[in-house]
């Protein structure tokens, strides 16, 4: 009984503490390009929307976060499996490496540039846990097998190649590739975008779906209001390299304060 | 200059004094020796160095033969094979350019030969302490067929990123149910860099392994040396459920009956008569020589 306790506080303590630490982040390339003084926490399980119209530093912020692109000035840290606090920018790139192939997943806009076209989608679901030192042939195809189901992809199709995936199969085999390490922090780099309309609907309900069974803590950039009103539990609205206006999703979206905010929120087309 | 052109008749040829000793000059000599040495200090590691322009073309050899040049000095005895043969085009013109150039005595049995460059094959006759065996590699990277960018498969190298090897290995179980490469089958040296063995079939993989020679391998279009000193641990990649497997033949060698050479298949005629022959040429012969014929 004791033992089930102490896990439960453990979860409980995980789940107050913040798992991302964001603070006065800045990347400039102009005056108001890039994005500047950007600071927030991302808790466990949590998914943070950031939208903005094109131009406004949101995809520079998220390959910031991501540690693809080192800030101008600006600290992240990022509290790992182990408890300990990584300052991501601080640490060495062979760590920054691991995290994006373990601890992290990143969902490009373009499958193509996330997936390795050349390769079977087998092999791109596997290749996560190859680089983790998996060296079992059999475990590496039942993961793949089992996450092609879990994506909606039928399991036959693992040896064929990505291209011969439509794009809203493809859009969810990337999705498959980063989930199969159990990340706990996802990235997301407008994943709905090229898509047409009932294909998203899928992707999203999809999504939705894995991010609560995971509990997955989600950076998801986007310019559709949709989006983030299905996905999102928390917005960042940013105009012109600032953040203009954060908090709750629904609050932003039914009650807007900043003016860009307002227009934002009431130009989305009403069918 | 037709009295030197067959080395068997006349091992030692005269000298080509129009020349410096083996064709490069000794700057470039000395600058590749250096690019030798960081490969020896740092084994299965990728050292780019000032390739120069032979008088042949990419793809036959630059590279090794760069590397030849710069190691051969006047008491060496130089063997050249290309695949297993030492009567292939290749071979000889390689062999007679070192017996113009340097005036060295080249030789076609691997015991007395203290370099050995070759292309595709580990001689059958086990090497021994004192000898240099001369890869030429047409690609060294091992990466390049799933990561185009050099900055990138540098990289990797350098965080010991090596997922992605398993990859390939992985299609091809997927793909034939066993792993199909049956060449350029990548090695990891010294427990720490992957490298491609050249286009040596895998059958000669474990013949790296603890090897008493030393191992350099040039790539003249690359630009790349590298090396594996004698006595270095050198593992093939594989999968715990599909380990690492030699090719073998159901034949044996229809001149010397060998049952444990790497064989070459020869169509004999329009309806398809199949023979297997060593592809080693010298190890071969030497059966022979012993008597051994088959059955």
């Amino acid at each position: 009984m004791n033992a089930v306790h102490r896990i439960q506080d453990q979860v409980v303590a995980d789940r107050t503490q913040p798992l991302l630490k964001v603070s006065g982040l800045s990347k400039l390339y102009g005056p108001e390009k890039g994005c500047q003084d950007v600071s927030f926490e991302l808790y466990p399980g949590e998914v943070l929307g950031i939208v903005g119209e094109s131009g406004s530093g949101k995809s520079t912020l998220l390959s910031l976060l991501s540690g693809r692109c080192p800030p101008d000035s600006g600290v992240i840290d990022y509290r790992g499996k182990d408890g300990h606090w990584l300052d991501l920018y601080s640490a060495s790139e062979a760590e920054r490496r691991t995290l994006l192939r373990t601890e992290w997943g990143f969902v490009e806009q373009n499958p193509r540039d996330g997936l390795r076209m050349a390769v079977s989608a087998g092999a791109n679901i596997g290749e996560r846990l190859m680089a983790q030192g998996v060296r079992n042939y059999q475990q590496l195809r039942a993961a793949g097998l089992d996450w092609l189901s879990q994506v909606e992809i039928d399991p036959a199709r693992i040896d064929d190649l990505p291209r011969t995936f439509s794009g809203g199969m493809q859009q969810r085999l990337q999705i498959a590739r980063n989930l199969v390490s159990g990340p706990r922090l996802v990235f997301m780099d407008e994943p709905t975008g090229g898509l047409d309309v009932s294909v998203q609907a899928r992707l999203l309900d999809l999504m939705r779906g894995l991010v609560r069974e995971l509990d997955l803590a989600v950076v998801i950039v986007t310019h559709d209001l949709a989006v983030a009103r299905l996905l999102a539990d928390r917005l960042m609205v940013m105009r012109r390299s600032r953040v203009v206006e954060s908090g709750l999703t629904d609050q932003i979206l039914d009650d807007p304060q900043h003016p860009y905010s307002q227009l934002l929120v009431s130009s989305v087309l009403q069918p | 200059m037709n009295a030197a052109t067959d080395p068997r008749q006349q091992p030692r040829a005269p000298r080509d004094e129009a020349y410096n000793f083996a064709y490069l000059d000794e700057q470039t000599k000395r600058m590749i020796r250096r690019g030798l040495l960081k490969a020896v200090a740092i084994p299965g590691y990728q050292v780019p160095f000032g390739g120069r322009e032979m008088p042949l073309p990419y793809g036959w050899g630059t590279g090794g033969m760069q590397l030849t040049a710069a190691i051969l000095g006047a008491e060496d005895v130089l063997k050249v094979i290309d695949q297993g043969a030492d009567d292939t085009t290749n071979a000889v013109s390689i062999r007679r350019f070192f017996g113009r150039t340097a005036g060295v005595e080249t030789t076609e049995r691997t015991p007395e030969a203290t370099i050995i460059q070759t292309r595709h094959r580990i001689p059958e006759t086990p090497l021994h302490e004192g000898q240099i065996m001369v890869y030429q590699v047409p690609i060294p990277e091992p990466l390049r067929f799933i990561e185009p960018s050099e900055t990138e498969t540098r990289t990797m190298h350098a965080l010991n990123d090596y997922g992605v090897m398993h990859v390939k290995l992985y299609e091809d179980i997927a793909t034939f149910g066993h792993i199909a490469t049956a060449y350029a089958y990548p090695v990891t040296v010294d427990e720490r860099y992957v490298m491609d063995p050249s286009p040596i079939p895998k059958f000669d993989n474990p013949k790296l392994d603890m090897s008493p020679a030393l191992m350099l391998f040039g790539a003249g279009r690359e630009k790349r040396l590298y090396a594996v000193p004698p006595y270095t641990r050198v593992t093939s990649l594989d999968f715990e459920d599909h380990p690492f497997e030699v090719q073998k033949w159901a034949h044996t060698c229809a001149i010397c009956g060998s049952r444990e050479s790497f064989l070459d298949e020869l169509i004999l005629d329009d309806q398809g008569t199949q023979s297997f022959v060593c592809s080693d040429t010298d190890y071969c012969a030497q059966r022979v020589n012993e008597g051994r014929v088959a059955q």
